[in-house]
């Protein structure tokens, strides 16, 4: 594995040894020494073209974690207003020593382009591309679900038997497809709910049951509710008539989280429209995972660096 | 073709004379920690941990001591996976730990588990005891108990096997 830009191409094996060494670095994070040497001399390139917080950050630390050093690029206050290309600010960063480039972008397929276009050597790690695919956000979330349920037994295992509902705005989410893909490759059941207007037109091809609203889904009893944030920013018209219709039909709140078993967990990738997708009450709930994804996300990251390491040219 | 050169009475009577050096060298046997290095190193600490406290019935601990991430051939070799690394609850500063593993060649493996011990913690004293001692030394690092030394060539492949991994007791070279 050289670079990630979909969970697609993931297979099983790898899928699940990414997870098992995301175990070794919770560990490492857990020690009063929080630093490996493994990619000391070595530079991680942050190269975000949109806003983020968590992920930015979060490879931050991951790489410092592994002794890199880093680069962050953000593309507002840079050449880009100036007219630079894409192809001229990788090959600039790499100039300066970049190995790995973390790349997030508002245009879906940006990550692929990159790294079949021969612009870079660098490994590239797709941290967001338009409504296409997050991949480390699937990675951390299915290792929060197998850490959760599993517990320490989840060695070497995949999420098979798992029932998973996603629910909310999964048209604008690559969230959304990157933990459908690795779900599906872990062995996970997966349910889609949404609103029509909010769900893709090709979603008979992705091989996962809709059901029409999230009452449905939390009917068929889920070991895990993903709740999606709705992102207004990719929203040029009317997809829902109005917040408070969204919320109390689409909304995870109180009500909604009793019906569940006491072991199922409610996730959300964040940043998180508290009162919208997903109450305040479950945000802070005991079922809630949304700050154990952040912190396991440092570690999952770690892992992904580690292992592309391992694929030099 | 594989010549034996160490056979299961043979790797049990090396093991419990390392026993007894330990035992020897450590006045008493307070604070005691064996860290075996992935995969039969593991295996070998148990072993000895248990023959130590035979022979002087006090409680030692055991654990594992991945050094994977430690290594300084990373960049020259395809990706190995990690393994746990599992210490005892009360850590191990001002402990002795005894490092095992199987096989001493170059000796970078023992210089990433100093490193990788570092980062746990202080212990008072390390000491390593390996099952077999092969030569070849590319850094300047030695072990305090040694099985067996085996001279051999940089062409020659020895094989440990130890019955918790690989179903029976057995040194061989090939």
């Amino acid at each position: 594995m050289r670079h990630l830009i979909s969970t697609r191409d993931l297979s099983h094996a790898e899928a699940v040894g990414l997870l098992d060494t995301t175990i070794d670095m919770v560990d490492v994070r857990s020690r009063d020494i929080k630093k490996l040497p493994t990619l000391r001399g070595k530079t991680v390139a942050n190269v975000f073209f949109e806003d983020s917080t968590r992920t930015r950050l979060s490879f931050e630390a991951a790489a410092l974690g592994l002794g890199a050093d880093v680069m962050t690029f953000t593309a507002q206050g840079s050449s880009v207003s100036k007219g630079e290309s894409l192809k001229d600010t990788l090959q600039t960063l790499e100039a300066m020593g970049a190995e790995f480039i973390v790349l997030r972008h508002s245009n879906s397929g940006v990550a692929s382009t990159v790294t079949n276009s021969g612009w870079v050597e660098s490994h590239i790690i797709n941290a967001g591309d338009g409504t296409h695919e997050h991949p480390t956000q699937a990675l951390l979330d299915a290792f929060t679900m197998r850490a959760r349920l599993l517990g320490d037994d989840g060695r070497g295992k995949d999420l098979g038997g798992i029932s998973v509902a996603i629910v909310g705005d999964i048209l604008h989410s690559r969230v959304a497809r990157s933990n459908i893909w690795l779900l599906r490759t872990l062995g996970a059941t997966v349910t889609l709910a949404a609103p029509q207007t909010l769900l893709p037109r090709d979603i008979d091809e992705w091989g996962v049951s809709t059901v029409s609203t999230l009452d449905d889904a939390i009917d068929l009893k889920p070991d895990v509710v993903m709740t999606l944030r709705v992102q207004k920013e990719r929203m040029s018209s009317g997809f829902f008539p109005s917040e408070s219709e969204f919320s109390s039909l689409w909304g995870m709140n109180v009500s909604r989280l009793k019906r569940l078993a006491p072991t199922a967990l409610v996730m959300h990738p964040g940043p998180m429209n508290r009162g919208l997708e997903i109450s305040g009450e479950v945000a802070d709930s005991p079922q809630s995972t949304v700050t154990e994804q952040v912190a396991n996300g440092v570690a999952a990251r770690m892992a992904l660096l580690y292992t592309l390491r391992g694929d030099s040219r | 073709m594989a010549r034996i050169v160490l056979t299961k009475p043979d790797i049990d009577r090396a093991l419990k004379r390392i026993a007894h050096e330990i035992v020897e060298s450590q006045r008493g046997l307070d604070g005691l920690i064996f860290l075996g290095i992935p995969t039969r190193g593991v295996h070998l600490a148990k072993r000895l941990a248990r023959l130590v406290a035979d022979i002087e019935p006090q409680d030692v601990q055991v654990g594992t001591l991945d050094v994977t991430m430690y290594r300084d051939d990373l960049s020259i070799q395809s990706t190995r996976t990690t393994v746990a690394t599992e210490i005892p609850a009360t850590g191990i500063n001002g402990s002795t730990v005894i490092l095992v593993d199987d096989v001493l060649y170059s000796g970078r493996t023992v210089r990433a588990a100093l490193d990788a011990i570092t980062a746990l913690g202080r212990p008072n004293v390390v000491r390593f005891a390996v099952l077999i001692d092969r030569g070849h030394r590319e850094l300047p690092i030695r072990a305090d108990f040694v099985g067996k030394n085996l001279p051999t060539s940089t062409s020659e492949r020895v094989n440990v096997s130890i019955t918790e991994v690989d179903g029976s007791d057995e040194v061989s070279i090939a």
